[in-house]
C-alpha cells in the first residue's frame, strides 16, 4: 500500500507573526513547525506502516526551508520526501495550492492520501477536500480514527456530538485531526538516515498537468485586502454606578456605538 | 576549527530537548521526593533509541555519534540528573565496554538486546574497600570447569537493581615482579540478572541523583558461563580504565546539563522575583552572576564537546587517545556545574534553599559529578601526569 501525507510548514504560535506587503504571510522570517493536524496524519500513515508494511511518502509545498520539516517527517519514519517549491508558485491561496500539489501527485503512486484537516495559519481546511476534488476521488474529512480493511478504509469522522463511521474504497483521501492520535518522537538514528536520504525537488515545470492560470499569486482567486496584527484592546472604562443606573448606562454606551 | 553544529546535529538536540521538557521534567520534582526509579520514562527512551546512540546499528544502535549521545545525556539532565545519569551508564559503561572488548558471540547476546532497548545495563568495580584505589578490591572469580565462580560485593552501582546486564570486574590472578611484590589483576566479566547467587545488597540513600537506583550488588558462589569473560584474563584493570574514559564523557555531559539548567530556571526566577520593586534581574549584581556562569558553562561544553568528537576519531582510528581531553571535560564541567548551581541557589536566595525550587535539587545533583567515575582529584592525576610524564 502506498500512502501519501500531505504536510506543511506553518509559523511556530510561539514565534512572532510577520506580513509582507502584500498582506500575505512572510514565512521565510517565522519560525515553522510541521502543522499539527497533518503531524497527526503522518503519524496514523506511520501506524499503518507499521501494521501492513506500507510505503510512507510525504509531500510538501513550500519554501526551500521546508526541507527541515521534510527531514523531521522522515526521522519520524517516513520513506520518501518531495518538496515541491518554486517563486513561480508563491502568494497560492488554497485553490493555487490544491491545483499545484494535485498535479504533484498525480506522479505518485497513491493508495490512500492524507492531509490534516486545517494548517493553524490559514484555518481554512479547503486544501485537502479541494485536493479530493481535483483527483477525482472520496474523501472523509475529520478523522479521529482510521483503520484499513481489505481495499478500503473506515474512518470515525469528527461529528459535533457523535462521530459518523464511513467506509471508503481507496485510492481515497482522508483528512485527519490532531485528536486523531499522539505523534512519535523521531529517533537519533533516524534523523542520521534522514539528511542522508535524498529529498526529490520539483520546480513548476516538473508539474506537467497544471495549467499556469492555477498557480502562484496570480492564480489565486482569494484577493487580500488587509492583513494585521491583533489590535491591542484599550484599558476600558471603569464606572462605579449602583446595579439599575450600570444597566442604564451599558444601554445608553451600546446605542451609541450602534449596537442595539 | 568549527564550532558550529551541523543541521543534523541541531535536530537531534531538538528531539532530546522536546523530550526531556515533555516527558522528564514533570516527573523530575516527584522522583527526587519519592527516589522512585523512573520505569515508565527509561521505557519510553528505550523506544525511541536513546539507549544506543553510538552503537553501531549491526548492533542494535542507532549508529550516531558520541557527539549526539552527549548531547542527549545534556539535554536529558538539564531537566533531570537522574534521568542523564541512567542513560550514561548504560551506554558508557555497559554498552561502550561490550563492543570495544566483546567477542562477536557477546556482542550479539548481549549487546543487541542492551542498544536497542530492551534491556538496561550497569558497571560494577567500586568495592567497599576499593574506590580510588582499584588493588584494594576483594571480589574475585575462581575458573571451575566451564564456569567462573564470584565471591565478594560491589558497592554504589548505578541502574543497579533495575539493569539486566552488568560488567563485574573481579581479581583472577595475583602475580608476583622480580622484587618478589604482589599484584592483583583483575578481569572483566558480563554478568546478567537472576543468576543464581548474584544477590542485591542496600540500596544508598544518596544526597543527589536520588532515583538513580544505587545499589550493593553481592555474589556468593555466583556461577557464570566461562564465555562471559570479557576481554582477556588479567586485563580487566585496563578494560575499566578504557571504558571510564568514556564513561566520563558522559558524566562531563551530565555536569554540563545540570550546570545550565540551573541557569534556565534562574532566568525565569529573576524576572519573576521581585524586590524593591523591580525585578532582581534589573540589579547588575544579578546580571553579572549571570553571565559568569553562562560563560563557565559555556567554557565546559567546548570542552565536553571536543572529549565527544575525540572519542568519535578513536572510533575511526584506535591510536588515538580520548583519556586527557575525557578527563579536562569531566574536571571542569563538573566544577562548573557546582559552582554554578551554588550561585543558582543563591540568586533564588532563600527560596532556592526549598524543595519547592528545581535549583536546589540540582545543586544536590552537581555534587555527585565532582566524585564518580573518577574524582577530580583523579581527574588531575591523569592530567598532570600526562603532562609531566
Amino acid at each position: 500500500m502506498n500512502i501519501v501525507v500531505c504536510i506543511k510548514q506553518v509559523p511556530d504560535t510561539k514565534g512572532g507573526v510577520k506580513f509582507n506587503p502584500d498582506g500575505t504571510l512572510d514565512r521565510a522570517s517565522m519560525l515553522a513547525i510541521m502543522n499539527p493536524d497533518d503531524k497527526a496524519g503522518l503519524e496514523a500513515a506511520l501506524r499503518l506502516k507499521d501494521e501492513t508494511g506500507a510505503k510512507v511518502t510525504v509531500v510538501t509545498m513550500g519554501l526551500p526551508k521546508a526541507d527541515d520539516m521534510l527531514r523531521e517527517a522522515l526521522a519520524m519514519g517516513a520513506d520518501e520526501a518531495v518538496l515541491i517549491t518554486d517563486r513561480r508558485l508563491g502568494g497560492a491561496d488554497t485553490w493555487a495550492t490544491s491545483s499545484t500539489i494535485a498535479a504533484g501527485l498525480k506522479k505518485l503512486d497513491y493508495d490512500l492520501i492524507i492531509t490534516g484537516r486545517q494548517a493553524i495559519d490559514g484555518d481554512t481546511a479547503q486544501v485537502g477536500p479541494q485536493i479530493a476534488e481535483h483527483l477525482g476521488l472520496p474523501v472523509i474529512s475529520y478523522a479521529e480514527a482510521i483503520k484499513v480493511e481489505g481495499n478500503s478504509v473506515i474512518v470515525q469522522r469528527q461529528y459535533e456530538d457523535r462521530y459518523h463511521e464511513i467506509k471508503a474504497q481507496m485510492p481515497c483521501l482522508i483528512t485527519a485531526l490532531a485528536e486523531l492520535n499522539e505523534p512519535r518522537y523521531m529517533t537519533p538514528g533516524g534523523i542520521f538516515d534522514a539528511f542522508d536520504k535524498e529529498v526529490t525537488v520539483w520546480g513548476r515545470d516538473d508539474l506537467t498537468d497544471l495549467d499556469d492560470a492555477n498557480i502562484g499569486l496570480a492564480g489565486s482567486p482569494t484577493k487580500i485586502a488587509k492583513a494585521s496584527d491583533k489590535v491591542r484592546k484599550g484599558a476600558g472604562e471603569k464606572v462605579a454606578l449602583d446595579p439599575k443606573e450600570s444597566v442604564e448606562y451599558i444601554v445608553s454606551k451600546l446605542k451609541e456605538k450602534h449596537v442595539i | 576549527m568549527d564550532f558550529t553544529l551541523d543541521k543534523k546535529h541541531e535536530m537531534a538536540r531538538q528531539l532530546f530537548r522536546e523530550f526531556a521538557q515533555n516527558e522528564v521534567k514533570p516527573l523530575a520534582q516527584e522522583i527526587d521526593e519519592t527516589e522512585q526509579f523512573p520505569r515508565e520514562n527509561v521505557e519510553k527512551m528505550m523506544k525511541y533509541g536513546f539507549m544506543g546512540i553510538p552503537i553501531p546499528k549491526e548492533y542494535g544502535g542507532q549508529g550516531c555519534d558520541v557527539l549526539t549521545y552527549v548531547m542527549c545525556v545534556e539535554e536529558l539532565s538539564k531537566v533531570c540528573g537522574t534521568t542523564g545519569v541512567i542513560v550514561s551508564a548504560h551506554t558508557s559503561l555497559c554498552c561502550d565496554p561490550i563492543l570495544t572488548y566483546g567477542t562477536e558471540e557477546q556482542k550479539q547476546k548481549f549487546l543487541v538486546p542492551l542498544a536497542s532497548g530492551k534491556k538496561l545495563g550497569a558497571f560494577a568495580l567500586t568495592e567497599p574497600g576499593a574506590g580510588t584505589d582499584a588493588q584494594g578490591a576483594q571480589c574475585k572469580a575462581v575458573e571451575d570447569g566451564d564456569s567462573w565462580v564470584l565471591n565478594g560485593s560491589k558497592c554504589f552501582i548505578t541502574n543497579g537493581k533495575e539493569a539486566d546486564i552488568y560488567i563485574v570486574f573481579a581479581v583472577t590472578d595475583i602475580v608476583e615482579d622480580a622484587k618478589g611484590r604482589k599484584s592483583k589483576k583483575f578481569s572483566a566479566f558480563i554478568v546478567e540478572k537472576d543468576t543464581p547467587g548474584f544477590t542485591f545488597g542496600t540500596k544508598e540513600k544518596k544526597m543527589g541523583i536520588r532515583a538513580s537506583s544505587t545499589y550493593e550488588l553481592i555474589f556468593q558462589d555466583c556461577r557464570i558461563p566461562k564465555d562471559n569473560i570479557l576481554g582477556p584474563r588479567g586485563k580487566g584493570f585496563g578494560i575499566a580504565m578504557h571504558t571510564l574514559d568514556g564513561g566520563r564523557i558522559g558524566i562531563a555531559a551530565q555536569a554540563l546539563g545540570i550546570g545550565e539548567g540551573s541557569i534556565d530556571a534562574t532566568i525565569d526566577f529573576v524576572k519573576e522575583r521581585k524586590q524593591f520593586g523591580r525585578p532582581i534581574a534589573a540589579f547588575q549584581n544579578t546580571a553579572f552572576q549571570l553571565a559568569d556562569m553562562k560563560a563557565r558553562m559555556d567554557a565546559a561544553k567546548y570542552l565536553v564537546y571536543n572529549a565527544a568528537c575525540t572519542k568519535d576519531i578513536y572510533t575511526q582510528d584506535h591510536r588515538t587517545s580520548y583519556s586527557i581531553e575525557a578527563a579536562e571535560a569531566k574536571l571542569f564541567a563538573a566544577e562548573a556545574a557546582m559552582a554554578v548551581t551554588t550561585k543558582a541557589v543563591q540568586l533564588h536566595g532563600g527560596y532556592g534553599y526549598t524543595r519547592e525550587y528545581d535549583v536546589e535539587r540540582m545543586m544536590r545533583d552537581a555534587k555527585i559529578t565532582e566524585i564518580y567515575e573518577g574524582t577530580s582529584e583523579v581527574q588531575r592525576l591523569v592530567i598532570s601526569g600526562a603532562m609531566l610524564k
